[in-house]
């Protein structure tokens, strides 16, 4: 399994947990990801100005990964939604796409809609398969109580996700999570979204979406949230210290990436899973978990 | 906003333009059900905010009330609503063919613009300066280079240069 690596803007700068993490477990698991140092932002942010740039955005991209014969491979839900729908308008409209090749041509380049693109956990949900992940399960994670968080784009819009999981009522990430060994707990509204979409429109606005989210988990007394975008992770995370300074509250919710639960599960120590850069630091969590070194 | 809705006012063309704007396609299918407002996680935090309404502004043609309002900003683009919407409006969708319109006819909120200016400087939203670089190296992570002169291309052919910072 070999896939071109889309990275997009966040993750470089402010999530190298989970870009390492991701990488580890990948690595261990037999997959391969290929960097492509070409690969610019996927183009979310355009699609409120210009359809049309972020249609150019988006097909470039798509098609630097053509040109390489590799399907993409993305770790942000929001990277992920742009560039499977741009991918979706682009090959049902041949018409469309016959006007975004004549301007991509001006920059030497051609979409001919050969790749596919998936998110690292779909990835590992799908194509490589839960059973073949459970073998390489070595430490089992007994006794940790997560809270997923899906986001929004991992599921909707359903329709350019031939539906993999239910819109309304996911499995796939609960099940990616049972399989290390700790169990996810259910907790009130759970398919919300982080409210990280308006952060730059409104703040006030999307803090109390953020918040909510927050206190529901913190009622079920999960040890950690876990999430696999890396703007849900700027809310939860990010912004936990100032809805708790806002709102006069407390939290202390760790929120991990997926890959950095998995990575402890496969064994692999903290350290190398990029733990020390989680702003909420995840101890009390790591100490509940037998056999780790250093935690 | 006035509580009285003047027809003379109104722009019968409207909902034709958004008609023609990708994402704009389905307005006409609301029947005005409210499902999207009841399910919209942005609605319960801020009253401002109500799709419905914003689709019923958009068919009566009241143009400049919809396009000038600080509102059709206030999407998240969750999705929910389009999953759930019995018609098929499509309403993520139909905000950003909102939006799209609002910028044609000169409204762009900062937020964007600040965006665009990072995307043309960058081709990313974000600067990865050399201490980014030392950590990522540090961490074992390749290093990332800016290479934003196709994405100053597209800018360029599509307009939204325009709105780039000393470009004007």
């Amino acid at each position: 399994m070999k896939y071109a690596l889309f990275l997009g803007c966040t993750i470089p700068v402010r999530a190298q947990n989970y870009e390492l993490a991701a990488r580890k477990v990948a690595k261990k698991l037999g997959i391969e990801f290929v960097d492509v140092p070409e690969f610019s932002c996927c183009g979310f942010p355009v699609k409120s100005v210009s359809h049309e740039a972020y249609l150019l955005i988006s097909a470039r991209n798509l098609a630097i990964a053509e040109e390489k014969g590799l399907n993409i491979a993305t770790l942000c839900n929001a990277c992920t939604v742009t560039l499977v729908e741009a991918n979706e308008e682009l090959k049902k409209d041949p018409e469309l796409r016959q006007k975004i090749n004549e301007k991509l041509r001006k920059i030497g380049k051609e979409y001919r809609g050969t790749v596919e693109v998936r998110h690292f956990a779909r990835i590992l949900y799908e194509d490589y398969g839960i059973d073949k992940l459970k073998e390489h399960i070595v430490r089992p994670l007994e006794g940790l109580n997560i809270a997923v968080h899906y986001g929004c784009h991992f599921l909707r819009p359903s329709e350019v996700y031939q539906e993999f999981d239910d819109p309304e009522n996911p499995k796939s990430l609960d099940e990616l999570v049972n399989i290390t060994g700790a169990k996810s707990i259910w907790y009130k509204e759970r398919d919300k979204c982080c409210g990280g979409g308006i952060l730059g429109i409104k703040e006030e606005d999307a803090l109390k979406m953020t918040k909510d989210k927050l206190d529901n988990i913190k009622e079920v007394e999960a040890d950690a949230m876990i999430s696999i975008c890396p703007f849900c992770s700027v809310m939860y995370e990010g912004s936990q210290k100032k809805i708790e300074k806002m709102f006069e509250t407390e939290y202390n919710i760790p929120v991990i990436y997926y890959p950095q639960l998995l990575g402890l599960a496969m064994g692999f120590e903290p350290e190398e899973l990029g733990y020390k850069m989680n702003r909420i630091k995840a101890k009390r969590m790591l100490e509940k978990v037998t056999g780790i070194g250093t935690a | 906003m006035e509580q009285v809705i003047k027809i003379s006012e109104l722009d019968k063309n409207f909902k034709y333009q958004i008609l023609k704007e990708p994402g704009g396609e389905g307005l006409l299918k609301c029947f005005a059900c409210g499902t999207c407002t009841a399910s919209c996680p942005v609605r319960e935090v801020d009253e401002k905010f109500n799709p419905r309404k914003i689709i019923r502004m958009a068919i009566l043609g009241m143009k400049k009330e919809v396009l000038e309002n600080e509102f059709i900003w206030l999407c998240a683009g969750c999705y929910i609503c389009q999953e759930r919407c019995p018609q098929d409006v499509r309403i993520t969708d139909l905000m950003g063919a909102l939006r799209n319109i609002a910028v044609k006819e000169g409204f762009i909120h900062p937020s964007f613009v600040a965006q665009i200016d990072f995307l043309h400087k960058f081709g990313r939203l974000y600067e990865v300066t050399e201490f980014d670089n030392k950590k990522r190296v540090k961490n074992g992570l390749p290093e990332i280079k800016h290479m934003p002169e196709e994405i100053q291309k597209i800018f360029e052919e599509t307009g939204v240069a325009k709105f780039v910072e000393g470009e004007q």
